[in-house]
């Protein structure tokens, strides 16, 4: 398999679901009329090649997030199957302990909130230690290099190192977070909704940093955003969501420039 | 002591205490839960020490009970007198003649063979209680083999007070799987652990768990590449009364007011006393 | 004698002091106690326990927790139903009239707290302590039968499992109520009344209106080895407290929007714990835990009165190495600072 990570049909629905979910749900309406369950994602299909960064595009309620919570074992999906080169089996049928494995060893992941992906009582560095402790780095001075370096490379002074992560500004503890997704050179990389709730320079500041580094390390991205702006200056395809279902997916110049579904349209002609 | 079964405990207990036991051994530091009885000493006092030695002991075996290394300390005497009314047990200080020995907080100075038990009485048996009040998320770690929770600790430790903190009861990793707690045995003594000749069985009452090391086991405690495992540092001092600057001592005070330092071990140190002569005021 | 809350009070709240002077025996109450936190039925035991411990309710448990473990277990009753209960109390917070009427019986809830000096002379005759074990008594329907009729009840979940015995086997959480109530039924009374009470202050969901209170006497059975029939070995008193766990504000209510029931059973006449016991069965049965009377580890961990004495007072014991250890520390953290 050449490519990284390969998703095939992942399907999440909330609720008791019923035989007819799938069939009386579309991507105008995710509720279904029979059993009341919330079909969050339906069918999702696509891949990611090594290096590429990908984008997913959608409003709330379009089940972005879901797909991401899902590949990083934070949600079950109700069916599916995902794919990663590094390992021969259905990552959703892994068991726990292989799953931790690919969680601190492959994947990266970064929250739209701060506060699930870090540790906010603990130090700054203590954050990045716990991945690289967690991949049994045992020499106290390496850990503290390795973090001290990330930081650096986050625009984060290094004095603050020792600092509680609590007393961090919000752009400060996404920045955390990224240092400490990327503390041991996953190969995929997961961005939820990265820049929400910063400031604008600090915004294009992040995702500058973002690409720099991925340039670097050689890693894949799967991108989530509802902001039109993020997807054109990072993602090189895109998928467009709604209501759980895929509406059209391809180059993201193409998608943008030329939108083919009309809810694609209504998105572009949207932009502020 | 009329009305009452051999070593105290109906022998249908004992039979569940020494299964328990032998599950124990079968996976070094991993622990197992067991329905402790209500004993007649306080929970919190050695019942599970005690519910230990009561299962294994028989005609043919010598006890030795120590608190805080001392034969004479108070709660000891009172777990001998037990043990004693309930099976007329030759009792002994001295270590090389005991087939068991129940601990609280000690091991023994001198060496320990093949055919020697150790039962530690142990407050707390999680390892782990310090970073996670849950019990059933501990039992999940330990199952999953995941430790990064007291290695971020330890790590945070050392960032805020340059070093490990952990005094006595520090974690030690058994047969290179199970993060164990040793019991509030000093540092001293965890290096007596690794690899040892004896067994060594650990019970809490109160908590309800049993775990044992088998002889001849792997034995390590946490520690960092830069930041390693030390035994605590006495400065040069020695014993006031046996003159040994190679065992643990603790701090005390004479009459007059002045700081002394003494073995914890007494019936060792009073060994040595005896062998070199010294002369020392009782007490 | 019945009361109803509006009319007749003065009346029943006279015979209740009445009643309270004839069951009077010292320490009735502290015995009921101790049999409830001892976990072992035996009147006269827990009087001498309470005797040899000076009045240490909590170290009179203890001696009856030590000698309860030396007796062996020769068999199992029968459940006991308390249907068949020789009421001497019932009360009940849901309505108004129930089944039998409202008895207030042996009860201080009405009086006025004042210190009575000239008790203090007084020598204690034994009060009579008359049930009529021969007569079957008066039966009437439960307030929460009769709920049940109307479906308003959610049946319970687990019924028909063994139930699980904690002094045999060790706990493993989540708990099965069975364990559950096991464990509230020898609970500490301080801890409970004070989870309890932190949960209706606010601390968690569960409110609970009482439906039905009582205090009595029940039969206790066995099966007979040879005839197979049921025979009576004697009788026991209990206090069980039924709660409907409807909230002020928050209602509990089970998935088929029915009410569910805590319960509470104890030895003797302790009413106080009987209705904690309601409560915290209730709290501890909560889906997602959120307050500390609803975290099933942090109440079956810390209600057991013996387990908490003889851990808190362990700490009178030498720990003068553990001590050492932790100067040492001190020392080697003092030096990396400088």
């Amino acid at each position: 398999m050449d490519c990284l990570l390969r998703v095939v049909n992942l399907t999440k629905i909330f609720g008791d679901g019923c035989p007819y979910c799938l069939e009386l749900t579309d991507d105008e309406h995710n509720i279904c009329p029979r059993c009341g369950s919330i079909v969050a994602c339906a069918g999702i299909s696509f891949e990611i090649m090594p290096n590429e960064i990908l984008g997913i595009v959608g409003e709330s309620g379009s089940g972005k997030s879901t797909i991401l919570k899902s590949l990083y074992f934070d949600l079950e999906p109700t069916k599916g199957a995902a794919y990663l080169n590094c390992y021969e089996r259905d990552i959703f049928k892994a068991n726990s302990q292989d799953k931790r494995w690919l969680r601190n060893f492959k994947m990266g992941m970064v929250y739209q909130n701060p506060g699930l992906g870090l540790l906010l009582d603990i130090t700054a560095g203590g954050n990045i230690a716990e991945k690289l402790l967690a991949a049994e780095w045992r020499d106290v001075g390496k850990i503290r290099g390795q973090a001290s370096g990330l930081l650096k490379r986050m625009e984060i002074p290094v004095v603050r190192m020792d600092e509680i992560t609590h007393n961090f500004s919000g752009g400060m503890q996404q920045r955390v977070q990224i240092a400490k997704a990327l503390a041991n050179n996953p190969e995929i990389l997961l961005l939820d909704e990265l820049t929400t709730g910063l400031d604008v320079s600090v915004q294009a500041r992040i995702l500058d940093l973002i690409k720099e580094i991925q340039r670097e390390l050689n890693i894949a991205i799967l991108l989530v955003t509802h902001d039109l702006g993020v997807i054109r200056l990072m993602a090189e395809r895109t998928i467009v969501m709604r209501n759980g279902r895929i509406v059209e997916d391809g180059l993201t110049d193409q998608i943008l420039e030329d939108p083919q579904h009309e809810y694609t349209q209504l998105l572009v002609n949207s932009e502020v | 002591m009329k009305g009452y079964n051999y070593a105290f405990l109906d022998e249908f207990t004992k039979r569940e205490i020494r299964r328990k036991i032998l599950k124990a051994v079968a996976i070094p530091g991993y622990q197992v839960p067991f329905a402790s009885r209500e004993m007649p000493i306080a929970k919190g006092w050695g019942t599970g020490g005690l519910q230990v030695t009561l299962s294994l002991i028989g005609d043919s075996d010598v006890l030795k009970v120590i608190d805080q290394g001392s034969d004479d300390s108070v709660n000891a005497i009172n777990i001998k007198t037990l043990v004693q009314h309930t099976t007329d047990v030759k009792l002994t200080n001295d270590t090389k003649e005991a087939s068991i020995i129940q601990t609280r907080h000690r091991i023994p100075e001198e060496y320990l063979n093949e055919d020697q038990t150790i039962v530690f009485q142990v407050p707390f048996p999680e390892p782990l209680r310090t970073v996670e009040p849950s019990e059933q998320l501990t039992r999940r770690m330990h199952a999953e083999k995941d430790y990064s929770k007291i290695w971020l600790y330890l790590y945070e430790n050392i960032v805020q007070y340059g070093d490990i903190i952990f005094g006595a009861r520090y974690p030690v990793m058994v047969n290179e799987r199970y993060l164990m707690d040793p019991s509030p045995i000093p540092r001293w003594d965890i290096p007596r652990l690794h690899n040892a000749a004896f067994l060594s069985l650990f019970c809490a009452g109160r908590e309800k768990r049993v775990y044992a090391i088998p002889p001849y086991t792997k034995v390590e405690p946490l520690e960092f590449e830069d930041y390693k495992f030390e035994v605590e540092n006495f400065d040069g001092k020695v014993c006031a009364r046996c003159g040994s600057g190679d065992t643990f001592l603790t701090k005390s005070v004479d009459d007059k007011g002045n700081e002394i330092w003494l073995c914890s071990d007494t019936s060792f140190c009073e060994k040595r006393r005896k062998k070199n002569g010294l002369f020392a005021k009782s007490g | 004698m019945g009361y109803v809350a509006v009319e007749g009070g003065e009346d029943a709240i006279n015979n209740a002091k009445k009643v309270v002077e004839i069951f009077r025996r010292e320490n009735r109450l502290a015995i009921d106690q101790v049999m409830g936190e001892g976990s072992l039925y035996a009147p006269e035991l827990a009087e001498l326990a309470i005797k040899q411990a000076e009045g240490d309710l909590v170290e009179a448990s203890f001696l009856i927790r030590a000698y309860r473990s030396t007796l062996p277990r020769i068999g199992y009753s029968e459940p006991i139903d308390t249907h068949d209960m020789f009421v001497s109390r019932q009360i009940s917070s849901t309505f108004k009239d129930i089944p039998g009427g409202q008895i207030l019986g042996a009860t201080r809830d009405y009086t006025q707290r004042l210190l009575e000096f000239e008790r203090s002379d007084e020598v204690e005759e034994e009060g009579e302590e008359s049930s009529d074990a021969s007569e079957d008594p008066p039966k009437f329907e439960k307030v929460v039968d009769v709920m049940r009729e109307d479906g308003l009840i959610a049946e319970p979940l687990e019924n028909s499992e063994e139930p699980f015995d904690i002094t045999r086997d060790s706990l493993q959480f989540p708990l099965s109520r069975s364990a559950r109530l096991q464990a509230l039924a020898r609970g500490e009374n301080g801890a409970m009344l004070a989870l309890a009470y932190s949960s209706l202050r606010g601390y968690g969901s569960v409110h609970p209106t009482i439906a039905e209170l009582r205090v009595g006497y029940v039969k206790v059975k066995i099966k007979h080895p040879y005839t197979k029939n049921e025979v009576s070995i004697g009788e026991i008193l209990a206090t069980e407290c039924e709660g409907i766990l409807s909230g002020v504000g928050a209602t509990m209510l089970s998935e088929d929007a029915k009410f569910s029931l805590g319960y509470g059973l104890v030895f003797g006449q302790n009413e106080r714990k009987a209705i904690s016991m309601a409560i915290l069965d209730g709290t501890t049965s909560v889906k997602e835990p959120e307050a500390p009377s609803e975290d099933q580890e942090f109440v079956f961990y810390h209600i057991d009165g013996v387990d908490a004495m003889g851990f808190v007072e362990h700490l009178k014991l030498p720990h003068y190495v553990t001590f050492q250890s932790s100067l040492d520390r001190v020392k080697k953290a003092k030096e990396a600072k400088k």
